[in-house]
């Protein structure tokens, strides 16, 4: 199993502006201390050697991760997401480039809540505009379809969500149950966020997924920690929301719904989790104060793990690949 | 965990020993309650003397966060020293050195709270 990040960011979408880009570029330059490079290739490779913040970026589009049972090709394929934030446009526009627009596809999509930085990237996901192509979309919230019409619904958009061509169906699920869809065992958990979340555990042959974003820890209770440790239990991924500091998620931010690295790293190292994944930037961080919490809590966790084997710790960007 | 209590004049020092979790964040709360309570403008200062903490977890620095909320507010005033390497660099990490003083020794706390000049 593969996950395929397409959109990282919390709230709302970010780009770099031109002044961080010639910043970006000036740095590269200064460590480059006049190589010449005979192609882009080349120039490339060097790039791809420069700290990650000098040659890269975090990325700006809202939620939308990608889970590959098997890499497609040219032939219909069932696609598995998690939520239609700004980064599905991108995904989308993928899957035409990979098929073409004649190929029927099915999409499975999984919805922790409705908010729009989860729901945003849909009126842009070009697929669902094509007849052929099949939607299934997966969440526990009632109200679920008509959030997903009312952002297509005048005035906010010029197309109307009856006038896409797909095969759109939603589905209800309930948390706690287990149900087994296209090829995965999933179970959803219900999260603390304004209106409800709702975080998933995907298990295939072994491999577990949890993606649980948009959901904050209260800290207050040991019965609710130790039902998150049975959530993560075992994972060898967790996609989990980091959006604030500790203090600030328990202070300023108490009650906005979100969560912190620190707690990420605790319920991760009491589940036995191999993996943890920083997710939901805070659209007001930069890609130096991203890269700065990653290191920061890479050192949390080799400070706190014991004789535990190590969690490892990586800040999600969009275009990020991992394989289990 | 245990806690231990001592005042010194107008200064009480509070000194968990051990770790402080998520299974015990509760217990080390009720623990800290009655020194929060009395911690205000005309209560005592409150100082944790965190030398004989091993380990944090976010449970148990949320209880911190809990008694600056109710401490401040009410004229009171709170600080930690004293911590061990480790649980500075966790103080760092969670932000919580910004959300009241650190003090690198317990003395170092005992005369800034003792300065009748020093503000709130
Ligand atoms: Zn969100
Ligand atoms: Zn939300």
């Amino acid at each position: 199993m593969r996950a395929r990040f397409w959109g990282t960011r919390g709230s709302l979408p970010v780009a770099l502006t031109a002044a961080e880009v010639k910043h970006k570029v000036a740095q590269a330059l200064l460590l480059a201390g006049g190589r010449s490079f005979k192609d882009q290739a080349e120039a490339e490779t060097y790039a791809a050697t420069l700290p990650f913040t000098t040659a890269q970026t975090f990325g700006g589009n809202t939620s939308c991760v990608e889970l590959e049972l098997q890499p497609p090709g040219k032939d219909a394929h069932e696609y598995i997401l998690c939520d239609a934030g700004s980064g599905l446009r991108p995904f989308g526009n993928a899957v035409l480039a990979r098929h073409g627009p004649k190929t029927p596809n099915v999409f499975h999509i999984f919805m922790s809540h409705p908010h729009w930085d989860h729901i945003m990237g849909f009126p842009f996901f070009t697929p669902a505009y094509i007849p052929g192509n099949r939607l299934r979309i997966y969440g526990c919230h009632s109200g679920l379809e008509e959030a997903f019409r009312r952002q297509q619904a005048p005035p906010s958009f010029p197309v109307d969500f009856d006038y896409l061509g797909a095969d759109i169906e939603f589905i209800q699920l309930e948390p706690g149950q287990r149900y087994d869809i296209a090829g995965l065992r999933v179970t959803p958990k219900l999260q603390l966020h304004g209106g409800d979340s709702y975080g998933y555990r995907f298990e295939r042959q072994g491999k577990v997924v949890v993606y649980s974003t948009d959901s904050e820890h209260k800290l207050d209770s040991a019965e609710e920690t130790e039902s998150f440790v049975r959530f993560f239990f075992g994972a060898d991924l967790v996609i989990f929301d980091a959006m604030y500091s500790l203090a600030d998620a328990v202070s300023v931010k108490e009650d906005w719904g979100h969560s912190s690295n620190m707690v990420g790293v605790e319920l991760c190292q009491l589940a036995g989790a191999r993996h943890l994944v920083l997710f939901h930037h805070e659209p007001v961080f930069k890609d130096a104060k991203i890269a700065e919490i990653e290191a920061e809590t890479r050192r949390l966790e080799a400070l706190t793990r014991q004789d535990a084997p190590q969690l490892t710790i990586s800040a999600a960007y969009d275009g990020l690949e991992i394989d289990l | 965990m245990e806690l231990n209590a001592a005042q010194k004049n107008n200064i009480v020092v509070l000194a968990p020993r051990g770790r402080i979790d998520h299974l015990n964040a509760d217990a080390f709360g009720k623990a800290v309650a009655p020194h929060v309570e009395a911690c205000n403008k005309d209560g005592p200062r409150l100082l944790f003397d965190l030398s004989s903490l091993e380990y944090i977890s976010s449970a148990g620095l949320r209880i911190l966060m809990l008694a600056s909320k109710r401490a401040i507010p009410a004229g009171g005033r709170i600080g930690v020293a004293a911590p061990t390497a480790l649980v500075r660099e966790i103080l760092e990490i969670s932000r919580f050195d910004l959300v009241f003083p650190v003090f690198d020794t317990v003395n170092a706390g005992l005369a800034s709270f003792a300065d009748p000049a020093a503000g709130h």
